[in-house]
């Protein structure tokens, strides 16, 4: 292979070439992320218009039919149009996933804060979110089940308290960096008062790492809702959820597959999309987080 | 074997190490930064050439074409050749080259520290390549990488072999980087800014050990560096370079005592010396007005013209290499005014 | 070091006590009586008080953290209330597959997600290395279920080579054993693949652009023992720590495979306690996973001491 070539610099370049190109094109995993996210959203909110069938009404005449033009996902084990639960199953599961994401942000940005701030608490702190990191997510959902009425709102919380102690490290860990900075320590010793500290400098330093890791809890707790729904901890058997859903027709599964895979599918998507956005966020806000985070 | 071309410099033996016209360039979101473009030295047996220039000027890249470790991409060498024994290595396939490295051509880093793998002994670290080149068992590896410990004067080298790069100082790292370099005894050593990271006092045990054993092995030495007191104590010729390009070529003697390209005489003009005299009407350290060119946007003709006192009409045309006395040569119209 | 291995296993100590506290906290705080709730629902007041007394729900709270303190470093994690038997031999015998199945999907994973990782990173940029992190997103998103009912649905109705689920103990032959464990195993697996090859190929990214590589390439060293010796080597520490790390994930997604494949493990065992309301089993099974989960981040904490030299010395 000869360097001395006579083709001139931008035919030897080709396979490198680089334009200006729009953001969609810059960054195809957000666009992708968020157009799957738009679309799932959109049925979601929009399922009693979209749906002809009531999500709950019984027609034992039509059990687990396959998919038909008449039920686009075919008919469960009760008669019920699999496509209409699958969308209203989608409600929830968004509606958990974003609840989850933002009740651990706010309180586990608090109580990262105080330990990050105040350092006679530190310790104790982490402690605390260790032990709970140490209980597998899903047992200790189970066992916050176990004790209370099942409910969309007891869920919600069987689930944002194992994810609490993820965003109380991250904050902690950021506040800590933070603390350590020069500007800080400038303004520490000028005589800022620590709310002001807080609010001016330490929060606004931590407000990108958090949403990304928010986007991730949201995806996680997305689909530990479905795996308690799955294991029967999870909303009450009425509720649509896609976690319910499969939990009927596991006995089902060879006679009608469809009852399974359509809600799974779709559960896969929705965490799909959302871990993709926080990927592309991460990337786009800041590449040097990609080592620290999940 | 030495070709007369107008603006090289003519020899009476062959180089140990030649480099001729080099190009190479990178692609940026800014367009083709062209980092080394036309570059063109030699330097011979037991003979030191100095590189010098400020950062940016295409140095590093210089060497690192030689060796053929420019990343692709973003980088490519579109240009020249460069010759070791007369042989072009830019022609060769990747597998010869690997036999190259480390084995013909040794190179030797700026850090110390972050240039050595932190979680393998200093020893395995030279027994890797003698076992690699040589074909020794690993016996005779470990001995080698003893024996060539204690060549450049590390105490304790038994011991210090089965140590981690953590555990040495500054100085020791870098005579380990040394001694990695130089264990296969190649012919060509390339050093890139190896004092820059150490102490003054340290620079000088390092530069004196280099120079012992150039003395003893007889190799060439590519000496790369911004400070021009390194080349002062060590380098026999020096070449100066600016935005990927050669603006002089002399021995180390003419440099300093005629610099003719208006680049060389800023820098020697700004550097600090003892003799300064305090309190007088030329207390400030004179610069060079100005920045280094972008490398991608860079000035028709001379690139130097931009921050050049002598600029003149004619600088929009590239001045070309000519030698103003033996063995002495710049690329600038008004050289020497 | 034999103080450093004693202070890190000290460390364990507060954390351990802490996932006491919170399990013994979460069935006392909670909504509602605690005897009822264990009692169930089916159970008279004469029902319920003779459990409180039974159980020394009638003593102040901080004795009876105390005496279940005692009884949980004896060994005795209490008695179920549905079968009368004792939590711990429940567990005991219900181990073997849970064990098998983590063990068995630990070892697929970093086999196949440490050089996929690596591949990735010194592909980086082209289409391999897209190929495998779109890969590896989309396995991290898969519900466990999904795949396994889609595996299932291939491999066993389909092409019939696999069995649809269950457990063949190892004592019965290997080969029955590995069939039975193969789809748990890859439908558990896929998760904790992506997710250690995702930190695999960013961690080596980190690694490649250090200088130490750029002098072992200038010593003429070849492609394996430059990504090997000196790359992975130094990569080992996270990518180890992550391993520890996603045995949480592992431990939790167990319990749906077990559901799914219908394997008699400590994860059914959590499911029927669920069901029937048995909370001293549950309580057991978070502790013991807990410990689990703990202690093998120690090992992985001790493993460090091997892997990295500025850790030793």
């Amino acid at each position: 292979m000869s360097v001395t070539a006579a083709l001139p610099d931008a035919v030897r370049f080709r396979p490198l070439v680089v334009r200006r190109r729009g953001f969609a094109a810059r960054h195809p995993r957000i666009m992708v992320a968020a157009v799957l996210l738009l679309v799932l959203t959109s049925l979601a909110v929009f399922a009693p218009l979209i749906t002809q069938y009531d999500p709950q009404a019984l027609a034992v005449t039509q059990r687990l039919r396959p998919p038909s033009w008449q039920h686009l996902f075919g008919t469960d084990a009760y008669g019920r149009d699999t496509f209409s639960r699958t969308i209203h199953g989608g409600r929830i599961s968004i509606l958990i996933g974003v609840s989850v994401a933002v009740i651990s942000a706010v309180i586990g940005t608090m109580i990262g804060l105080v330990g990050g701030v105040v350092r006679w608490l530190d310790p104790m702190v982490m402690r605390i979110s260790d032990g709970l990191m140490s209980i597998p997510a899903i047992l200790l959902a189970i066992a916050l089940m176990s004790l209370t009425r099942a409910s969309v709102g007891t869920v919600i919380v069987a689930i944002t308290i194992p994810e609490v102690p993820r965003v109380i490290r991250l904050v902690r860990a950021l506040v800590l960096t933070v603390r350590e900075q020069t500007y800080v320590q400038a303004a520490v010793s000028s005589g800022t008062r620590m709310p002001r500290l807080l609010l001016r400098h330490i929060l606004p330093n931590t407000l990108t790492p958090l949403i990304v890791q928010s986007t991730y809890i949201c995806a996680s707790a997305v689909l530990l809702e479905a795996y308690l729904g799955f294991l029967g901890a999870g909303p009450p058997p009425e509720v649509p959820s896609w976690g319910n859903m499969i939990a009927e027709n596991r006995t089902f599964v060879q006679l009608a597959i469809w009852n399974v895979m359509f809600p799974g599918g779709f559960l896969a998507m929705l965490v799909l999309a959302v871990n993709m956005l926080g990927d592309g966020v991460r990337d786009l806000l800041d590449p040097r987080l990609a080592g620290r985070l999940r | 074997m030495a070709e007369l071309r107008l603006g090289s410099v003519a020899l009476v033996e062959p180089a140990a190490l030649r480099v001729e016209d080099l190009r190479t360039h990178f692609l940026t979101s800014d367009g083709i930064a062209r980092a080394v473009d036309g570059v063109s030295y030699h330097v011979g047996r037991g003979e030191t050439l100095g590189v010098v220039g400020e950062s940016g000027c295409g140095k590093s890249v210089t060497a690192l074409s030689i060796m053929r470790l420019i990343p692709d991409p973003p980088g490519r060498i579109v240009a020249g050749r460069v010759l070791l024994h007369g042989r072009d290595l830019l022609a060769l396939d990747e597998a010869a080259m690997r036999r190259v490295r480390g084995n013909e051509i040794g190179m030797i880093f700026q850090e110390p520290m972050s240039s050595l793998n932190p979680v393998l002994t200093v020893g395995r670290q030279i027994e890797e390549v003698v076992a690699l080149h040589g074909r020794l068992s690993a016996r005779e590896a470990a001995e080698r990488a003893v024996e060539m410990l204690r060549l450049v004067h590390i105490p304790e080298p038994a011991r210090r072999a089965g140590e981690y790069p953590h555990q040495l100082s500054g100085g020791m790292r870098q005579r380990v980087m040394i001694a990695m370099a130089l264990s296969c005894n190649p012919g060509v050593l390339i050093a890139d800014e190896p004092t820059t990271a150490l102490d003054v006092t340290i620079q000088a045990q390092v530069l004196t050990l280099m120079q012992d054993l150039q003395e003893r092995t007889g190799t060439a030495i590519v000496l790369i560096t911004h400070d021009l007191g390194v080349i002062a104590e060590c380098a026999d010729r020096v070449a100066v370079m600016y935005a990927g390009k050669k603006v002089e070529d002399a021995p180390v003697q003419a440099l300093f005592d005629n610099p003719l390209h208006p680049y060389t005489r800023g820098l020697m003009a700004s550097m600090p010396r003892l003799d300064t005299p305090l309190g007088s009407v030329r207390g400030t350290l004179p610069e060079i007005p100005g920045t280094v060119p972008r490398l991608s946007r860079l000035p028709e003709g001379c690139r130097f013209a931009p921050r050049c006192p002598l600029a003149v009409p004619q600088c929009r045309e590239e001045p070309p290499l000519l030698e103003y006395a033996p063995g002495h040569a710049a690329a600038c119209w008004r050289a020497g005014e | 070091m034999p103080l450093l291995i004693l202070r890190r296993l000290a460390a364990t100590i507060p954390v351990m006590l802490v996932v006491a506290v919170v399990v013994f906290l979460m069935l006392h705080l909670s909504n509602g009586d605690p005897a009822a709730i264990i009692a169930g629902d089916n159970a008279t007041t004469e029902d319920i008080e003779r459990l409180r007394a039974s159980l020394g729900l009638d003593q102040p709270l901080a004795g009876q953290f105390v005496s279940w303190l005692w009884q949980l470093m004896h060994g005795d994690l209490g008695v179920s209330i549905f079968n009368r038997m004792s939590v711990t031999s429940m567990i005991v015998q219900r181990v073997e597959p849970t064990l098998a199945l983590t063990l068995l999907t630990i070892v697929i994973a970093v086999l196949v997600a440490v050089p996929l990782g690596v591949l990735a990173a010194w592909r980086v940029g082209t289409l391999t290395d897209h190929a495998i992190m779109g890969l590896a997103v989309a396995a991290f998103s898969c519900p466990v279920f999904l795949i396994g009912y889609a595996l299932v649905q291939q491999f066993s109705r389909t092409w019939r080579i696999l069995p649809v689920q269950g457990y063949t103990p190892l004592a019965e032959g290997l080969v029955p054993f590995l069939q039975h464990l193969a789809l748990p195993a890859i439908s558990l697996g896929l998760i904790y693949t992506a997710l250690l090859a995702r930190m695999t190929r960013s961690t080596m990214l980190e690694v490649l652009g250090e200088d130490y590589i750029r002098t072992a390439r200038a010593k003429g060293l070849g492609v394996m023992p430059v990504l090997l010796r000196h790359g992975l080597r130094n990569a080992a520490v996270p990518v180890v720590t992550t391993i520890g790390l996603g045995i949480a994930l592992l431990l939790g997604g167990v319990v749906v495979a077990e559901s799914v494949f219908a394997i008699p493990g400590i994860g059914r065992l959590t499911v029927e306690a669920l069901q029937q309301r048995d909370y001293p089993v549950i309580q057991g099974v978070i502790l013991v996973s807990s410990l689990a989960y703990v202690m093998v981040n120690l090992l992985i904490d001790l493993a460090y001491l091997l892997l990295d030299p500025r850790i030793r010395y």
